[in-house]
């Protein structure tokens, strides 16, 4: 019991959605309407409901779940911003929170400045401060820099300033958010380096993220949100799954559409579904179409994008010179569609159309149907893997 | 009000940091430099002595420096206390993204506020003391006074502070409103004038009939101020004591206030 350092039980949160009177010039006006009408119904919404689960120390814990899911609002009661407004939270030890990097620099402080001011701000002490000033400024590679207001800093060094100090807080409880995306490549390699290293040091560390890549390098259990509420927890590879299924479930739920996207399965070279996959690998995805009502002439189209969503491939049976199907009422059809994955690390999704090409019309559409994510042995970033090789050096 | 004192001991270094961020950022770049600290004194000292000599003309007595030191002494404290409130007002709406994003003690914002602005009163107020070194003004036992009337006025506007800045937060309007009695507070402020009468009687005495301004909570220090420190003569007892029943509910009140609403901050910037 005593090992647990992070307990939710029956985590529920209330928001209210519409008018919040945020001036004194509109509430008089809304509280006489109120007193004529007689009680104003307010449109409430659960943004978390019956959320448990218990963190233990030293474990790296991940939180996924789609936009909206609740995973920033959790975050906000983990770290004490928000207050419950049923159940508990409990918390053993120093929390603290990564939710955003360079939180409170001020632009016209120089970067020594900004140090002590965001350290006292991340509950650090001037004392703390001052023993660490030295590692963190190592860290930040901006040892020339520490004199030049901030403003004058890029984007990405920035950021480096920011995570400097705060991977330097040393709580018991870690909390970060998406903050390992910030700064270039390097930097970020860095970032998850120390992750580590503080986990070994034997913090705890909730880590909430889209980058499903991460989560799963990083964390070995974890906790998929949706709508509020805990639809899967446990192994972090097993959420991670549940969290791709469950991007197919739902479209099938439109009754007005003659023809679906019924089923989207990845897999890899084992033959059962993957969520992972090496550069290089050939990946079959099966795409199972149904019809409510005879359609004719479908192609499917497939789509892989990255993680911002940008198009890096797609293509379509018919485009790959395939015949069209041909589907009578209740009828379904299933393509297998291999693609071989030229892919640099990084978090991808798969988006699957159903689609008439001779009066252009859009059956359906289903994207992201799925989300893989593509490690790589070799240090290679972009979007296209190129499978480079150094064939020599010579001088002279 | 216990509650928020160990809070503060305990975050007493963000508490400095950010009361040196305010007191740094205003600084920094600043033609004026530390001529800012007292512009706002000696514009309110200047427009003193204006309205002074006009009441002269009417009573048909000269301005003596008699008149003027008194408008000298109030302007400083009277600066910083419309500075620290309209400064600390919206201190939590200007600070959201930290409110929204990391947890601490919300109260630090209104009161590094305060602090950041008494820095600027302690310059201004050296400017004052040399000014009455040099006057024919004897220093007395008075004087000692002195630091319980300012005490009195950072513990009102510090309780103004919590409140203010809490209410802003949820009504956006507060700050023009704070801005509005503001501006126009200084008339009913006895800073150009005085309430309490003298003797010998100066110009600028409005006289008993002006006691009901002495209910403005900040009439009795300023007032009090100006006995100790021009007239070498105790402050009114009784109008210091409700000044100081002021100062003690609004330290009591307004901490628990700020308290109770803390949680909802976050969901109402």
């Amino acid at each position: 019991m005593s090992n647990i350092v992070l307990e939710a039980r029956g985590l529920h949160k209330k928001f209210r959605k519409g008018e919040l009177y945020t001036s004194l010039r509109d509430l008089v006006p809304a509280l006489a309407k109120r007193a004529v009408r007689g009680g104003l119904g307010k449109s409430e919404f659960w943004a978390l409901k019956d959320v448990n689960f218990q963190v233990e120390r030293g474990e790296a814990f991940g939180i996924i779940g789609h936009n909206g899911a609740g995973k920033s609002t959790l975050l906000k009661h983990l770290c004490g911003i928000l207050v419950p407004t049923a159940g508990e939270l409990v918390v053993r030890g120093r929390l603290s929170a990564l939710i955003e990097v360079g939180a409170g620099f001020h632009p016209d402080l120089t970067g020594r400045d900004n140090i002590y001011l965001n350290g006292t701000i991340l509950g650090m002490t001037r004392a703390e401060i001052r023993s660490k000033f030295d590692a963190i400024v190592e860290f930040s590679e901006l040892a020339d820099f520490l004199d030049t207001p901030v403003k004058r800093y890029s984007s990405g060094m920035y950021a480096r300033l920011g995570f400097a100090v705060a991977a330097h807080v040393e709580p018991d409880v870690l909390v970060v958010d998406e903050v390992l995306s910030v700064g270039d490549f390097v930097f970020q390699r860095k970032s998850v380096e120390k992750m580590r290293q503080v986990m070994k040091g034997g913090t705890t560390v909730v880590f909430v993220s889209h980058n499903l890549r991460a989560v799963a390098d990083l964390c070995k259990r974890g906790m998929l949100l949706d709508h509020g509420t805990v639809s899967a927890i446990g192994p972090a590879t097993e959420v991670i799954k549940a969290y791709m299924e469950r991007g197919t479930e739902g479209a099938a739920e439109d009754p007005n559409k003659d023809v679906y996207v019924s089923r989207v399965t990845l897999r890899g070279a084992e033959g059962g579904d993957a969520v992972q996959f090496d550069a290089g690998e050939r990946m079959v995805a099966e795409v199972e179409v149904t019809a409510r009502r005879a359609a004719e002439r479908l192609a499917v189209v497939i789509e892989c994008r990255d993680e911002e969503m940008y198009d890096v491939f797609n293509t379509s049976t018919q485009r790959l010179g395939a015949e069209t199907v041909s589907l009578a009422a209740g009828e379904k059809f299933t393509v297998k569609l291999a693609l071989r994955l030229h892919l640099a690390p990084g978090t991808y999704h798969v988006g699957v159309y159903v689609y008439r090409y001779d009066i252009q019309k859009n059956y359906d559409t289903l994207s992201p149907a799925k989300t893989f994510y593509v490690r790589s042995l070799v240090d290679v970033r972009g979007v296209a893997h190129l499978e480079p090789e150094v064939l020599s050096q010579d001088k002279g | 009000m216990m509650a928020m004192l160990r809070m503060l001991s305990r975050h007493r270094d963000l508490l400095y940091m950010l009361s040196r961020r305010d007191v740094t950022v205003k600084y920094k770049q600043s033609i004026m430099g530390f001529l800012w600290a007292i512009l706002m004194p000696m514009l309110i000292t200047s427009a003193g002595v204006v309205v002074k000599i006009a009441m002269a003309q009417m009573s048909s007595k000269g301005v003596q420096f008699r008149d003027v030191l008194p408008v000298a002494v109030k302007a400083a404290p009277w600066a910083f206390f419309v500075a620290s409130i309209r400064f600390s007002t919206q201190s939590l709406s200007n600070n959201h993204n930290l409110v929204t994003k990391i947890a601490f003690p919300r109260a630090v914002f209104p009161l590094s506020s305060v602090a950041s602005q008494l820095f600027d009163f302690a310059i201004a107020a050296s400017v004052i003391v040399v000014i009455v070194a040099v006057s024919p003004v004897p220093a007395t036992v008075q004087l000692l006074w002195v630091p319980v009337l300012l005490a009195l006025l950072i513990a009102q506007v510090s309780g103004l502070a919590l409140l203010l800045s809490s209410a802003n937060l949820f009504f956006r309007d507060i700050k023009y409103l704070v801005e509005v009695v503001l501006t126009f507070a200084i008339f009913f402020t006895p800073v150009f004038y005085s309430v309490l009468p003298h003797v010998p009687a100066r110009v600028g005495d409005i006289g008993s009939q002006g006691k009901l301004l002495l209910l403005n909570p900040v009439a009795p220090i300023l007032e009090g101020l100006d006995a100790v420190i021009v007239d070498g003569r105790p402050p009114d007892l009784v109008w210091t004591a409700y000044a100081a029943g002021w100062a003690l509910v609004l330290l009591v009140v307004t901490p628990a206030i700020f308290l109770r609403l803390e949680p909802k901050f976050a969901e109402s910037v």
